[in-house]
Parts: C-alpha cells; sequence; structure tokens
C-alpha cells in the first residue's frame, strides 16, 4: 500500500474511518435499543460521543481537503477554544488583564503565523521564551501581588498546553523528510487516528474488563486493564498503519507506544488540574465528550514528543 | 431598519466570544416580568437579551442609566434605536423624571425589563446590597414576575473600563421566579430577591 498516491491514501484513510464509526454508530443505536431502562445513561453518552466522532472526523476532513492552509486555521481554532477553556477554569484577577490580551491576541495568532511559514527556529521556543519573559512583565505592570507566582503560572501553562503543544500537530507539515515529500498530511492523521483511537480503546477496554484502578486520586475511571489493553491495542493499530508513515512497521509500532504512554500520562496530568479545581469536564462544547480539552488532553502530551522524535530520526 | 442588524450581530459577536451557555431552571412565556442580574459589565444586558428565546426577546428592554447612555451618539443610538432600553435617571437630585414610574409605564405597556438591582457595576466577587427600586416597581404592578439571573464570569470578558474583550465562556443561569409577597416589607423583600440571586451561584463565588 505505501506505493499509493498520497492522496489514494488519505481517501483509504478516511473510508476506513468512516467505516469504523459506522460500525459503532449500529452497534450502539442496537445496544441502546436492547438496553434495559436503567442502563441507558452509558450507552446515551456513548451515542452521544458516536455522534460527536462524525463530527470531528468531518472537521478534519475538511481541513484535509484544504491541505496546507486548512490544517494551521483549524488547529488555531482548537487552540483559540482550548485557551478559552483552560482560562475560564483557573481564576485570574484583574491585574491578569493586559496579560491575556497579549496571550489570546498576540501570542496565539503569532505562534500559529510562526507555524505556518515554518520558521522552526522560533515556533519551538517563542512561548517558552518569549512569552514566558513577556507575560509576567504585564501581569506585574498591573499591579497586583495577591497570588502573582499562581496566577503568572497559570497564564504561562494555559499557552504550553493549549496553544504550544497542540500547534505541534500542525507543525508536522513543516518537516522535510526524505521520500516523504508533500505527504507530511499523512502523518497528522496517523498521530490523530493513534491517539484517538488510544482514547477510544481505552475507554471500551476499560468498561470490558476493567477492575483495578490505576490512578484512584486523579481518576475514578481509568484502570489497568483499560491502559494495557488500549495503549497495546492502539500502538498495534499504528503500526499497522506503518504505509501512510515514513516509518517501518516496528518504527511506527515504537512510535505509536511512545504516543500513547505520552497521551495516557497527559490525561492524567489533566484531570489532576481538573480535581484541583472540582469540575468533571472542561467544557460543555462536545456533546458526550465535554469540552475541546476533555478530546485534547492526550494530543496536547503526545504532539511535541511525536514532532521531536520524527525530527531528530526522519527528517 | 438597520437596527436588528446591527442588535444581531453584537449578540452573535458576544455569543461567539464567551460560546454562552444558558440554563433556565423552568420554562417561561412571554409575560409581566423582570429579569434581574448581577452587574458587572455592560456586557450584562446584551449576554441576558441574546439568552432568551425569540418570543421573550421581542418584548425584553433593559433599564439602563441615562446619564450614562446619553452621553455620545453611538451610545444614544446603541441603547434608544438598537436595544430600545428604557433610560432611568439614577441622580436623585438632578433628575426630572420619577424612575419608578418609568419602569412601570414601560411594563403596563407590555415590555418585559432587564434590571440590575445593584445599580451600579460591582468590579468585586458576590452581589452588592440591592437599591430599593426591584421593591417599588414590585409593589407598584400587581402581579409582577422577577426572575433572577446570575451571569458567571462576564465580569472577566469585560472588566469595568477596559476596552478590549477577552474570548472567555460565560454562562447565564436563569433561576425561578418569584413576586413580592402579602405583606411584606421593603427589606425582607430585597434581602430574598438577592438570596434567590447568590443561590444561583455555583459554590465559592
Amino acid at each position: 500500500m505505501s506505493h499509493m498516491s498520497s492522496h489514494a491514501q488519505a481517501v483509504l484513510l478516511f473510508l476506513g474511518i468512516g467505516a469504523v464509526l459506522l460500525v459503532a454508530t449500529v452497534v450502539g443505536r442496537v445496544l441502546a435499543y436492547r438496553a434495559p431502562p436503567g442502563k441507558r445513561a452509558t450507552i446515551d453518552n456513548l451515542n452521544a460521543r458516536i455522534n460527536a466522532w462524525w463530527g470531528m472526523a468531518a472537521l478534519v476532513g475538511v481541513a484535509f481537503v484544504f491541505g496546507k492552509p486548512g490544517v494551521p486555521v483549524l488547529f488555531f481554532l482548537v487552540s483559540l477554544l482550548a485557551l478559552r477553556e483552560f482560562i475560564t477554569l483557573l481564576p485570574t484577577r484583574g491585574g491578569d488583564y493586559w496579560a491575556l490580551v497579549a496571550a489570546f491576541y498576540l501570542v496565539l495568532p503569532i505562534q500559529y503565523v510562526l507555524v505556518g511559514i515554518a520558521w522552526y527556529g522560533m515556533f519551538a521556543i517563542f512561548i517558552p521564551v518569549y512569552a514566558f519573559l513577556l507575560l509576567p512583565v504585564l501581569a506585574a505592570s498591573g499591579g497586583d501581588t495577591t497570588g502573582f507566582l499562581e496566577r503568572a503560572a497559570k497564564v504561562q501553562w494555559g499557552l504550553m498546553i493549549s496553544v504550544f503543544c497542540i500547534s505541534h500537530v500542525p507543525a508536522l507539515l513543516t518537516l522535510d523528510i526524505p521520500g516523504y515529500e508533500h505527504r507530511q498530511l499523512l502523518l497528522i492523521a496517523f498521530l490523530v487516528i493513534v491517539v484517538q483511537s488510544s482514547d477510544v480503546l481505552q475507554y471500551v477496554w476499560g468498561k470490558l474488563c476493567g477492575r483495578r484502578l490505576i490512578a484512584p486520586v486523579l481518576s475514578p475511571s481509568k484502570t489497568w486493564e483499560g491502559f494495557v489493553g488500549g495503549v497495546a491495542s492502539a500502538s498495534l493499530l499504528g503500526g499497522l498503519l506503518w504505509w501512510i508513515t515514513p516509518f517501518s512497521f516496528f518504527g511506527a509500532l515504537g512510535m505509536a507506544l511512545v504516543i500513547n504512554l505520552m497521551g495516557f500520562l497527559g490525561g492524567l496530568v489533566m484531570s489532576a488540574i481538573k480535581r484541583d479545581r472540582g469540575i468533571k469536564d472542561w467544557g460543555h462544547m462536545i456533546e458526550g465528550h465535554g469540552g475541546v480539552l476533555d478530546r485534547l488532553d492526550s494530543v496536547c502530551f503526545a504532539a511535541p514528543v511525536f514532532f521531536h522524535l520524527t525530527r531528530y530520526f526522519w527528517a | 431598519m438597520l437596527e436588528p442588524l446591527v442588535a444581531r450581530s453584537l449578540t452573535g459577536f458576544i455569543r461567539l466570544l464567551t460560546g454562552s451557555r444558558v440554563l433556565w431552571r423552568e420554562k417561561l412565556v412571554p409575560g409581566r416580568r423582570v429579569y434581574y442580574g448581577n452587574h458587572s459589565s455592560h456586557g450584562d444586558f446584551v449576554l441576558i437579551w441574546s439568552a432568551l428565546p425569540p418570543a421573550l426577546r421581542a418584548q425584553a428592554r433593559p433599564v439602563a442609566a441615562a446619564e450614562y447612555w446619553r452621553r455620545g451618539t453611538l451610545r444614544r443610538y446603541l441603547i434608544q434605536r438598537v436595544f430600545k432600553g428604557v433610560l432611568v435617571e439614577r441622580d436623585v437630585a438632578q433628575r426630572t423624571e420619577d424612575p419608578i414610574a418609568t419602569m412601570a409605564a414601560a411594563i403596563e405597556a407590555g415590555n418585559a425589563l432587564i434590571l440590575f438591582p445593584e445599580g451600579t457595576r460591582n468590579p468585586g466577587e458576590g452581589v452588592l446590597p440591592f437599591k430599593s427600586g426591584l421593591y417599588h416597581l414590585a409593589a407598584r404592578c400587581a402581579g409582577l414576575e422577577l426572575v433572577p439571573v446570575w451571569l458567571e464570569n462576564l465580569n472577566r470578558v469585560m472588566p469595568k473600563g477596559r476596552l478590549i474583550p477577552l474570548p472567555l465562556l460565560c454562562t447565564a443561569r436563569f433561576g425561578a421566579p418569584l413576586g413580592l409577597e402579602e405583606g411584606e416589607g421593603k427589606q425582607q423583600f430585597l434581602e430574598r430577591a438577592r438570596g434567590a440571586l447568590l443561590a444561583l451561584a455555583p459554590e465559592g463565588a
């Protein structure tokens, strides 16, 4: 399959996703039809999730049709929504006003412009260096010292997670990989499919045979069985997708394993933040899933590591 | 002719900016009513206005401070033509008409009002003590329904005195209607109305 054109591969990939979603939709409807009245809540949530998956897959599909300009624009909007959820739930004070204006209206768009023009040397350090130094200066100029370090850290963290990390997904388009020219969109597809299928498979394995909680303090739903089954099966899926990547089968398997482990750990970290704030979801935008950050917490942690590993070893 | 378009754009903008989520305690039909909320920004009445379903929105008019909104052509245009605000004069010493009479007249004419009984934008947390206008209005208009609306986070979107709004998520929670009860005193009533509003706030606010 690796000799097919990237266009044909992308079409095949989306047909595959459509087929999986179709099966999931049918299974979900049958389960809902047969479910006893008391057991409906889980099934309804499952069906809401599947419906949202159709929407999200369609959105990514549209971005892919527009190709190089479409994908950065999509992830710019995703970052904006994620940052909005993050800052909303981590209260700041009046003195942070200018730091927040800069974060939303300067740092966020500049980061995506830098990714768009493929200026690696700048987009890799812009937020960790320049935003890191500039924003606390703006916050200090607000003249309010109450909880200053905590507030400065919140804004910086929000930018790192929602903007810096997520921007590493479209940044994959900037990689020059010998023998893999004009096909980097498929690398994004690989990352997104592996991460999201890992989330889904961990959920499925957890529901089917989850017994022992892996981190009871952080998450009431993550189990050892879900973790091992989900990560193993999603990594295998990643290996089987080697033909859309520049990697060999084992290369793709290893990459998928790293992606899945980072994604899992990211989910734990993000749920620690949610627990601290006493909330279950980051937002309400995606029916059945919660907010944008609930869907992307694992992407946030996986994307930069995947980007840099690919860059060091293949580009 | 242009006004509905301006109103639409403004409400569309604020809804897009704040992802405004609206939570209802119960379903309401058009009627003699005052929506009263916590006040922290000029976006407050726009958010309540845009949160209302079309049938309720058609009869809703914000109550606004005349001395602020009559200053400047743009403000006058927005409040008079676009939002059809009911302008009241806050300054007792200088005013020429009675605010209660103005608001009561608007209600008798079939409108619902959007009112912020704290009387001014509150830069801090919580809710300031209510001005007595809400009580006098309820005493004057028999059977008037008062619906508390808790606005969450809008003070962070448009802080007092700032020009650039921040994109943060906001929620409008509509509570159950209440009314002035037989023989209820002014202080007692105002405390009860304020309590009903505060009860809608999530914990820690």
